[in-house]
């Protein structure tokens, strides 16, 4: 598959139809985001994969909105798996990229990962290299609905507990790209103090990707709390699903049911 | 146009948590945790997280202070370097060895805080060596 994506990537920045590449590349001994641009060696490009499928990935959108701000008039090709497909078109949606400045390229996720993540969609529909992994069923969620509301409330209590406020969950986050945060709105969240405000602090933030959410999980694996964020974001996407059948990401042309007036649309 | 992200260490405690610092056109952009560091594993604390604000703070000293008639002045590092060591000199000739302490800090590399203590001990001669992580 790796071949491929180079001989693609070379094609676009020898053509010149984009100005660089954001990729993954590997470097003293890591994986870290990079941008190719003409004339770099292919040789370094990382998919993200080290011992484990898709244990080094990186929020690639994040990165390409930094560079895409200073250099609007530029277009970039960027890695795009199932997460970051759906992540590409609520950025297009929120006017956070502009989708002609943007040349995905589109891999999919083998099965290993697609269950890891538990992932609806484990490939993008625009697809360079790979091929189709399955949907896997959402498991932990159905496990938390187990519970009982009492067991689950403490649960959570407890979870939310073991945060140490480092906003890593919102600094990870390819779809956070606010310049103001409600996380540090003083009205919300009181500053300098642990515990967190429980529930305050994680609710805000699961209301907040409600509709945006990709479901990249990095915010979990960013954590060194360990609290069980991707759950928490996955049932709120479910909820959103079952009441308003709205799947942030998945269609392009999407509108979002928190940014419409009017009753609820048609499931 | 030039991106990068380059390997490093946090410079805020003794952890030794790998990040690369963002930058772009020579400008620094942001802080990713390196997920392959088996240090941190990709996460990061509150003050990890921001490590590449104060570097280009505009609050942040570049260059030596010296009090002259109660204001801070800016003045060149052998000047600096000579106020400090003819300083030590007085109070070790006037007082002794003992009377001057050491502060060492989590902010400066292993190698750097060893040069700190053996400074104390051989070049001034005291065990008077502390750290501000002990507040």
């Amino acid at each position: 598959m790796i071949d491929h994506i180079k001989k693609k990537i070379n094609e676009l920045l020898s053509g010149g139809s984009v100005k660089g590449v954001i990729a993954l590349a590997n470097a003293n001994g890591h994986v870290a985001p990079c941008l190719f641009q003409k004339g770099d060696d292919l040789e370094k490009l990382s998919l993200g994969d080290r011992e484990t499928a898709g244990d080094a990935r990186y929020p690639l959108n994040k990165v390409l909105i930094t560079i895409a701000r200073q250099y609007p008039d530029e277009v970039f090709g960027v890695l795009t798996r199932g997460c970051d497909e759906r992540g590409l078109h609520i950025l297009y949606r929120l006017n956070q990229l502009m989708p002609d400045k943007v040349v995905p390229i589109g891999i999919s996720c083998p099965q290993s990962l697609a269950i890891q993540c538990e992932c609806k969609k484990p490939w993008p529909d625009d697809m360079t290299a790979g091929e189709k992994s399955e949907a896997v069923a959402q498991k932990r969620v159905q496990d938390a609905e187990g519970k009982d509301l009492k067991e689950r409330f403490d649960y959570w209590a407890n979870q939310f507990l073991k945060c140490v406020k480092c906003y890593g969950c919102r600094d990870i986050c390819p779809m956070c790209f606010c310049k103001e945060c409600s996380l540090e709105c003083e009205d919300l969240v009181s500053k300098g103090d642990l515990p967190v405000d429980i529930p305050v602090f994680h609710l805000t933030r699961a209301m907040h990707m409600a509709d945006r959410c990709i479901d990249c999980g990095l915010c979990e694996e960013a954590c060194p709390s360990g609290i069980p964020l991707r759950l928490l974001y996955k049932k709120t996407a479910g909820i959103m699903n079952a009441e308003f059948g709205f799947t942030s990401g998945i269609d392009k042309n999407e509108t979002s049911p928190l940014s419409m007036m009017g009753p609820a649309p048609k499931k | 146009m030039d991106y990068r992200n380059t390997l490093t260490t946090c410079t805020y405690c003794g952890c030794g948590c790998n990040f690369f610092l963002e930058s772009l056109d020579g400008r620094l952009t942001g802080t990713i945790p390196c997920k392959t560091s088996p240090v941190n594993e990709g996460k990061l604390c509150i003050k990890g997280w921001n490590v590449h604000q104060f570097v280009q703070s505009e609050k942040r000293l570049t260059k030596p202070l010296l009090r002259k008639n109660g204001e801070l002045v800016e003045v060149s590092w052998d000047e600096a370097l000579n106020f400090v060591a003819s300083g030590l000199k007085a109070a070790k000739s006037a007082s002794g060895a003992d009377s001057i302490g050491f502060f060492a800090s989590a902010k400066v590399t292993n190698e750097e805080n060893y040069l700190m203590q053996k400074f104390a001990r051989a070049a001034v001669g005291t065990n008077n060596i502390d750290h501000c992580a002990r507040l």
